[in-house]
C-alpha cells in the first residue's frame, strides 16, 4: 500500500513537471492560432531552438544556467520576430492548407539545420549542482530539477495569466480573439499585436524547450516527435484560451506518465485514445469557445 | 389554410446576447414579403434559422403544415426552402454556369452519379443555361465567380437559389452595394417569378421594399415591432422613429 | 496541359496529352531497367498521391494522417504473405482495398463531423494510433524490426516476381492505370464536380441542399480505399514492412510530393513523386542534411511564389507563350 502511494505520488509529480514543460511550450500555440487563426504546426521548432541555445550557452560558453534560460527565451523570440516579419505575416489569409504546407516547410529547414550544425545525436545537459540533488518536502525526497521545472513554470504561468487579464496588451489580446473585425474598428493595431504577441509566444516555447531539455530530449527531430503532443494540447485544451491548454497540458502530462509507468506495453495508445474521445465530445476542445 | 412558412415563439441568443426573442411569424403562400429594421436587429439570423444553418434556442419552425424545427438542412431544401446569403457565398473558382448547375443537378438528384461525365448531362446545363439567359448572364456562363464583377456575383447568389425551384425563398439583401443596372434587373427578376413562390425579402432600400412588398415586418432587437401592409408601415411612427428616420438624418 | 477541374462544360474525353505519362512509363519500361525497382515505388507513389488528390485537391480536406490507410494496406498484405500463408497477390490486394475502405469508412465518418485544426488533429492521432499498435503487436507485425518473409504467388499463377523487378513494375502501372481511370472518371461526373463545391464553399453545398458530410465520407472511403491498394503494392514489391510506412513524416512526404506537382489537377500527383523520388534517390543518401533543407525550402517556396506546383508553373509559362506576339 506505501508503495503504491509512493508510486502515486511520484507519478503526478513528474507528471506534472511534463505538463508544466507542454504548457509553457504550448500556450504560445494556442493564443496565435486563436489570434491569427494561423495554423502553426512549426511551433515545435521554436522550442527546439530554445533547447540548442540553453545547452549550447551552457556546454559551449560556460553562461550560468539562469542566464542560458533568459538568453533561450530572449533569442527565440527575437528569431521569431524576424520570421514572422518576412514570411509568416504574409499567409495571413492564405488558406489552411497553404499555412500547414508552410509550416511543414519550416520544420524540414529546421531539422536539417539543426542536424547540420549539431549532428543527429542527443544534446547532453549539464545542470548547475544546485539542481542535481534532491529536495526534501514532507519526508519525501523528490528531485530538484523537477522541482525547479514545476515552480518556475507556475510563476510564469501567473505572470502570463496576470499580464492578459490585466494589462493593455491582454485587452486588446482578448478583444481581437473575440473579434478581429470590431478590434480593428475600434482602432487596434492588430499587425503590431499579432507580431508581439508571436514573439512572445515563441519566446515561451524557447524558454519551454531549454526548461525541459532534460525531459523533451534535444535532437533534430524534436520538431516532428512532439507536434502531435503540442497540438493535442492546443486542440484538447480548446484554441485561443489560456486556461483550457493548462488543464489539457497537467492531463497529458500526468497520463503519459502514468501510461509509461503502469502500462508500458502500451505506449501512448491511451493518450491518443483518449485524444480521440474528447475531440468528438466535444470538437472545440474542453475549454474553446463553440460555434 | 396553413401558412408557407411560419414560425412560433422562434428564440435566438448568443451568450447574454438576444437576437430572436419570441417571434411570430406568418408567410403566406404566394406572399411578397419584406422583413425590415436596423442592422443588427437579427434578420440574418432569422434567415439561418429558418434554414436549419443555426439551431433555435427554442420556438417551432412550421414549413407547409410541416413541423421542420429539427429537420437537417438538406431536407429543408429538398421541401422547396431556397435562400440567398447577404454575403455572397458563391463557388468562386468555378464557372457562372457550375455555380447554377451544382443547385440545378442537386435538385434533379443527379449530383451523386460518379462514372458518367457531368457534361453529358444536357438537361442540367440546359437548364442551368436558361436560368442564365433570364437573368442576363448567358454571356458570362464561362467566367470564373473570381473575374465577375460584382454586382453579376450578386445575379449568380439568385440564380443558384432559383436553380432550387424554390416553393418559399429567403432573399437576405439581395440588392446590398449593386449598382443600378443589376440592382434594377433583380427587380425585373423578382417581379417575373412565378406567383405561387412565397418571398421573403430582407432590404435597406425602401424604394425597392415599397414596391415589391405587399406586407411588411419591422424586426428590431429581435423583437417584431410591427407588421402590415405597406402603407401603415409608412405611416407607423414607431417605425420611423427607429428605422426610418435613420435614413433621413442619415 | 491545363488543370482538370471537371464540371458541367468540361469535355471529359481524353486528350492526347494525357497519354505522355503513359508512353514515358513504358519507355522507361525498356531504356532504364536497372531502374525498374525505383520506377515501381514510383508508381507506387504516384497512387498514393491520387488517392490524397482527391481529398485534399479536389474536396478540400486536409489530412496529415493519410499514411493510416497506406500503412494498414501494407500490413495486411504483408500479415497475409508472412504469417497467414496467403499468397496470392490478388487476394492480398484485394484484402488491403477492403481494410483501406473499412478504415476509410469508419474513421472518416467520424472525422468529418468536424472542421481544421481539429480535423488535423484527429487525422494524426488516429495515425498514431496505428503505429503504436504495429510497434507493439510485435507478434503480428514484427514491430520495430519490421515484416519480413512476405511471400508473393505468381500473378494468377502465370508471372513471377523476378529479382529485376520486371513484373512487379508491369503490374504496378496496370495498377496505377486502373486507379487513374477510376480518378479521373470522377472527377468528371457530377459526384466530382460537387466535391469541388464543397472545397469552394461548403455553407453554399448545404444550402443547396446537398448531404455534405455523406459525400465527404463517401470520397473519404474511395480515397483510403486506393491508398490501401498502395499499400499493398509497395508490400508486394518490397517483400518487407517496415513503421515507417504509418510515419507522420512518410504522410508530410507524400504532401509534399501531391504539393511540388500540383494539387487538384490530377496530373500533379504525377509529376510529383516522380522530381521527388529521383531527387530523394540521387541526393538524400549523400547528402541527408542538404535534402531536408532542399525539401523545406521547396515547399515554402512553392506556397510563397508557385502555388500551383511545378505543374502551375508550366501552366503559366505556356500561357506566357501563346500570348507572346
Ligand atoms: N454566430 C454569432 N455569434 C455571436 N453573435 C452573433 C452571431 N451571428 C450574429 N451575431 C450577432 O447577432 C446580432 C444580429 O446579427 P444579424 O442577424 O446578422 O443582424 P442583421 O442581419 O439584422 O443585420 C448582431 O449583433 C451580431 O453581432
Ligand atoms: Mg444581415
Amino acid at each position: 500500500m506505501e508503495a503504491f502511494f509512493a508510486s502515486l505520488v511520484s507519478v503526478a509529480f513528474h507528471g506534472a513537471a511534463l505538463g508544466m514543460i507542454l504548457y509553457v511550450i504550448s500556450v504560445g500555440l494556442s493564443v496565435t492560432m486563436g489570434l491569427m487563426g494561423f495554423a502553426n504546426l512549426a511551433h515545435g521548432v521554436f522550442a527546439m531552438a530554445g533547447g540548442y541555445v540553453l545547452t549550447t550557452a551552457i556546454s559551449r560558453f560556460g553562461a550560468p544556467y539562469p542566464l542560458a534560460l533568459a538568453l533561450a527565451f530572449a533569442l527565440v523570440a527575437a528569431a521569431s520576430v524576424v520570421l514572422e516579419r518576412l514570411l509568416y505575416s504574409r499567409l495571413y489569409a492564405a488558406s489552411d492548407l497553404e499555412q500547414v504546407l508552410f509550416t511543414i516547410g519550416l520544420i524540414f529547414i529546421a531539422v536539417a539545420v539543426a542536424r547540420f550544425i549539431y549532428g543527429t545525436l542527443q544534446q547532453p545537459v549539464v545542470l548547475p549542482d544546485y539542481l542535481k540533488g534532491q529536495f526534501p518536502l514532507l519526508g519525501r525526497d523528490f528531485p530538484a530539477y523537477r522541482v525547479f521545472i514545476i515552480v518556475f513554470s507556475a510563476v510564469m504561468v501567473a505572470l502570463l495569466w496576470f499580464g492578459v487579464e490585466r494589462t493593455r496588451w491582454g485587452a486588446m489580446v482578448r478583444a481581437t480573439v473575440d473579434n478581429r473585425a470590431m478590434a480593428q474598428s475600434v482602432g487596434i493595431n492588430t499587425k503590431r499585436l499579432f507580431t508581439l504577441t508571436f514573439a512572445l509566444g515563441s519566446g515561451l516555447a524557447g524558454l519551454g524547450g531549454g526548461l525541459g531539455a532534460e525531459i523533451i530530449a534535444i535532437q533534430p527531430s524534436y520538431p516532428f516527435e512532439n507536434l502531435v503532443y503540442f497540438l493535442v494540447v492546443v486542440s484538447v485544451g480548446g484554441l485561443g484560451s489560456l486556461r483550457g491548454p493548462f488543464v489539457a497540458a497537467l492531463l497529458i502530462g500526468i497520463a503519459d506518465t502514468a501510461c509509461k509507468y503502469w502500462l508500458p506495453q502500451y505506449g501512448a495508445f491511451p493518450i491518443y485514445v483518449a485524444t480521440i474521445a474528447i475531440l468528438l465530445w466535444r470538437p472545440s476542445g474542453l475549454f474553446g469557445r463553440h460555434a | 389554410m396553413s401558412a408557407a412558412l411560419e414560425t412560433r415563439g422562434l428564440c435566438k441568443s448568443f451568450g447574454a446576447l438576444t437576437v430572436a426573442d419570441d417571434i411570430d411569424f406568418r408567410l403566406e403562400i404566394g406572399a411578397r414579403h419584406a422583413l425590415i429594421g436596423p442592422n443588427g436587429a437579427g434578420k440574418t439570423t432569422f434567415v439561418n434559422m429558418l434554414t436549419g444553418a443555426l439551431p433555435p434556442s427554442s420556438g417551432r419552425i412550421v414549413l407547409g403544415g410541416e413541423d421542420i424545427t429539427a429537420m437537417a438542412q438538406a431536407k429543408r431544401v429538398k421541401r422547396g426552402l431556397g435562400r440567398t446569403f447577404q454575403i455572397n457565398a458563391l463557388f468562386r473558382r468555378l464557372a457562372v454556369i457550375d455555380n447554377v448547375a451544382l443547385a440545378v443537378a442537386e435538385r434533379r438528384g443527379v449530383a451523386r452519379r460518379m462514372l458518367r461525365a457531368a457534361s453529358t448531362h444536357a438537361d442540367v446545363r440546359a437548364e442551368s443555361m436558361d436560368l442564365l439567359a433570364t437573368l442576363g448572364l448567358a454571356e458570362d456562363a464561362g467566367i470564373r465567380i473570381l473575374d465577375l464583377p460584382y454586382g453579376k456575383q450578386r445575379l449568380v447568389e439568385i440564380a443558384i437559389a432559383l436553380g432550387l425551384k424554390p416553393r418559399v425563398l429567403l432573399l437576405d439583401e439581395p440588392a446590398a452595394g449593386v449598382p443600378s443596372l443589376e440592382s434594377y434587373r433583380i427587380l425585373q427578376v423578382l417581379d417575373n417569378l412565378p406567383k405561387h413562390i412565397a418571398i421573403l425579402i430582407i432590404e435597406h432600400d425602401m424604394d425597392l421594399v415599397f414596391r415589391f412588398a405587399q406586407r411588411i415586418t419591422v424586426l428590431v432587437q429581435g423583437e417584431v415591432l410591427v407588421e402590415g401592409p405597406p402603407e401603415e408601415i409608412a405611416k407607423d411612427k414607431r417605425v420611423h422613429q427607429v428605422y426610418l428616420g435613420e435614413q433621413h438624418h442619415g | 496541359m491545363s488543370a482538370h477541374a471537371g464540371g458541367y462544360s468540361a469535355d471529359p474525353r481524353i486528350r492526347w496529352i494525357e497519354s505522355l505519362p503513359w508512353i514515358v512509363a513504358i519507355a522507361a519500361f525498356f531504356a532504364l531497367p536497372e531502374y525498374l525497382s525505383l520506377g515501381a515505388r514510383i508508381l507506387i507513389y504516384i497512387l498514393y498521391a491520387l488517392s490524397l488528390d482527391l481529398i485534399v485537391g479536389y474536396a478540400g480536406i486536409i489530412t496529415l494522417g493519410h499514411s493510416a490507410y497506406f500503412g494498414l494496406g501494407a500490413y495486411i498484405a504483408g500479415i497475409l504473405a508472412a504469417k497467414a500463408g496467403i499468397s496470392d497477390p490478388m487476394v492480398q490486394l484485394a484484402a488491403a482495398a477492403a481494410a483501406g475502405a473499412l478504415l476509410g469508412i469508419s474513421t472518416g465518418a467520424i472525422i468529418l463531423r468536424t472542421k481544421a485544426l481539429t480535423l488535423l488533429m484527429l487525422t494524426l492521432a488516429i495515425t498514431s494510433v496505428l503505429l503504436e499498435i504495429a510497434n507493439k503487436a510485435t507478434t503480428l507485425t514484427g514491430g520495430a524490426d519490421g515484416l519480413s518473409g512476405v511471400v508473393v504467388a505468381p500473378i494468377l499463377g502465370l508471372f513471377r516476381f523476378d529479382i529485376f523487378g520486371k513484373t512487379a513494375y508491369l503490374y504496378c502501372l496496370l495498377v496505377l492505370l486502373l486507379g487513374w481511370w477510376l480518378v479521373r472518371k470522377m472527377i468528371y461526373s457530377p459526384f466530382g464536380t460537387s466535391l469541388t463545391g464543397v472545397r469552394e464553399n461548403s455553407l453554399r453545398m448545404h444550402a443547396i441542399g446537398a448531404p455534405v458530410y455523406w459525400r465527404l465520407v463517401l470520397v473519404y472511403t474511395l480515397s483510403a480505399t486506393i491508398a490501401g491498394v498502395a499499400g499493398g503494392l509497395i508490400t508486394q514489391t518490397n517483400q518487407f514492412v517496415g513503421l515507417n510506412v504509418l510515419s507522420f513524416e512518410s504522410a508530410g512526404e507524400l504532401l509534399v510530393m501531391l504539393i511540388l506537382g500540383g494539387v487538384g489537377r490530377i496530373y500533379g500527383a504525377f509529376v510529383g513523386p516522380v522530381a521527388y523520388l529521383i531527387a530523394q534517390d540521387f541526393l538524400a543518401k549523400q547528402f541527408p542534411e542538404y535534402w531536408y533543407f532542399g525539401i523545406g525550402t521547396m515547399l515554402v517556396l512553392v506556397v510563397m511564389f508557385a502555388r500551383g506546383g511545378i505543374l502551375g508553373i508550366l501552366d503559366g509559362s505556356l500561357v506566357k507563350l501563346r500570348s507572346r506576339p
